[in-house]
């Protein structure tokens, strides 16, 4: 399946599974579809016969609140049925909100707090340093999950270990739970800030499959340096009305909203 | 109990290259020679506790067996949820030390009194939760957390009861050791506090009164047996520990009782009351200052004692 299909599955996926659910968050799912549709469409290595294949590259959902999309991703490359994802936050079922690994295969952390999955990406990392691997260890994390300080903590952690086997992906739509980015707490100069940390930066448009998937292919962007993708993205892309709208970091799609959603998805 | 602790860190890192300690800058004159010897199983993070449990988490997933070391409350409150979502809920070989429980570093001010951890930890769902009240218990309870599985917290003191273990004896998590046979009253301490205890029952002995005195170095699984036991054998139960009165060793001794309808005679837990320590002084200070030391122990119990022989309450006696 190429990647740009995938994508398309996800979005599909995730706004159906969000209003079945009642769940919140769709439009933070839709503005990281393309990162993940490139890297578990493209990127990762994985065998979805072998979740636990010691050699496979690591991906840590760190804003835990698009497991929905995750989940998608994983159903749509094999890890599990594709029928599971409509019992996602109802009752009884294994695919919270936030995603979670427990009996889910494929995810390796359960995550939902903010600022908690880069550093345990970083641990990995330095794991598989340690042991000689060669695998990767990719983590995606939102742009308002950088005020927490405990991501400072593993950005200052990784470059000093020359973990430049840690990818972290920015999904950078500049908008937050109740507000702009800009009008909470600024970012800018958001590249700068990791450079200066010791990181190798690159930025891109995160819908922008071709060129995510070459900016992808040069990791590590250099040598004993962790690399940061800081992809510019547009919250709720791919359905129109909810596009660069706080209203959908936690409105669901029900009723004519879902129907709308979904005939626009098909069109795309 | 710190010097045990690496001593024992130290011959198990020789044995295990899963074991890698981690520390939160700090160990100054006690880790040098566990760093030398060992550099690639020790990791300094910086004073950043929260990406300490992350990344020890991120270690323990990878099968590695991760020590993470700082004092007071830097590895336990400051990263609670660190401890919580990351290391917990993934059931991870993530060995949280505490070095400096209680009063340990008194002079220090409130900042550094380790005084609501176990009632905090102990609330985490998987985690074993240990505080030695001996050299002997800091070097067994040791290598005991790194050998369990999943995440435990470690306790460790300052002050401690010494060597109190029997040749040959054998410790064992979630199993209290009986230091001192009698049927007076028992009491029941968890971390070093377990001198006071010790010596509180010798006095008390003096008066012809016959304490049981249990080291309940495991706070979590609790040795529910060795508590039902006094119940049933002892005139009443007196829980002592350098930590506030809610929910630490008293609070889960209490719950043992009543969920098992085995309520002793009489019950006191001996801790921290009254909020905040804000008067510093030395570990023997502040417990002189806040009813811990081995004064107000014997005191208590005797009071104890001495009203349970006079009546024997209506409510416990017909519940038999």
């Amino acid at each position: 399946m190429d990647t740009e299909t995938l994508a398309k599955k996800i979005r599909r996926h995730a706004v159906r599974m969000t209003s079945l659910g009642g769940s919140s968050h769709i439009a933070s799912v839709l503005s990281m579809t393309d990162i993940l549709a490139v890297l578990y469409g493209h990127v990762l290595r994985l065998d979805p016969k072998n979740p636990k294949w010691e050699d496979r590259d690591r991906f840590i959902l760190s804003k835990g609140h698009s497991g929905a999309g995750v989940y998608a991703a994983l159903a749509e490359r094999g890890f599990f049925p594709v029928s599971q994802l409509d019992t996602h936050c109802q009752n009884g079922s294994r695919l919270s909100g936030h995603v979670s690994h427990k009996d889910v295969p494929g995810v390796e952390l359960s995550t939902g707090s903010l600022g908690h999955g880069l550093s345990v990406a970083a641990g990995m990392a330095l794991a598989g340093k340690l042991a000689g691997k060669t695998h990767r260890v990719f983590t995606v994390l939102s742009d308002g999950e950088c005020d927490e300080g405990s991501n400072w903590e593993a950005i200052l952690f990784a470059p000093h270990h020359k973990l430049d086997n840690l990818v972290a992906v920015i999904d950078y739509n500049k908008i937050q739970s109740l507000t702009s980015i800009s009008d909470t707490l600024e970012l800018e100069p958001f590249v700068d800030k990791w450079r200066s940390f010791g990181w190798s930066v690159l930025e891109l448009d995160g819908h922008d499959h071709k060129k995510m998937v070459e900016v992808f292919s040069k990791l590590p962007f250099a040598k004993d340096k962790p690399s940061c993708v800081i992809a510019h993205t547009t919250k709720g892309k791919g359905v129109s009305f909810m596009e660069n709208s706080v209203l959908w970091h936690y409105r669901t799609a029900k009723g004519a909203e879902f129907d709308d959603a979904m005939k626009e998805l098909d069109k795309a | 109990m710190r010097n045990e602790f690496i001593k024992r860190l130290e011959a198990l890192t020789e044995k295990d290259p899963r074991l890698l300690f981690i520390t939160g800058d700090l160990g100054f004159g006690v880790i040098e020679n566990l760093a030398k010897r060992f550099p690639k199983q020790y990791l300094n993070v910086g004073v950043a506790e929260q990406n300490m449990i992350g990344v020890a988490t991120g270690l323990a997933l990878e099968g590695r067996i991760a020590v993470a070391y700082s004092i007071g409350n830097f590895p336990t409150l400051r990263c609670l949820e660190q401890i919580r979502n990351d290391a917990a809920y993934h059931g991870a070989n993530v060995k949280v030390v505490c070095v400096g429980g209680g009063f340990s570093y008194g002079s220090l001010g409130f900042s550094h009194h380790a005084t609501e951890d176990l009632s905090i930890l102990r609330a985490l769902p998987g985690l074993t939760v240990v505080a030695p009240g001996d050299l002997w218990e800091a070097g067994e309870a040791t290598e005991a957390v790194i050998r369990a599985q999943g995440t435990c917290y470690l306790r460790l003191d300052k002050s401690s009861a010494g060597w109190t273990n029997r040749p040959g004896e054998k410790f064992e998590l979630g199993r209290a050791r009986l230091l001192r046979e009698g049927n007076d009253a028992t009491i029941i301490a968890a971390g070093g506090i377990l001198a006071v205890a010790l010596s509180g029952a010798e006095k008390l002995a003096a008066q012809g009164i016959q304490c049981r005195v249990l080291s309940m170095h495991t706070i979590k699984p609790l040795d529910t047996e060795a508590i039902l036991g006094a119940c049933r054998e002892t005139g009443g139960i007196v829980t002592l520990e350098e930590h506030v009165v809610e929910g630490g060793l008293g609070g889960a001794v209490a719950e043992t009782c009543l969920e098992e309808e085995n309520r002793p005679k009489f019950f006191h837990r001996m801790g921290l009351r009254g909020g905040f320590a804000t008067i510093v002084g030395n570990q023997d200070y502040l417990r002189e200052k806040h009813s811990m030391d081995e004064k107000s122990l014997v005191a208590k119990v005797a009071d104890l004692v001495a009203r349970g022989r006079e009546r024997r309450p209506q409510s416990l006696a017909t519940s038999r």
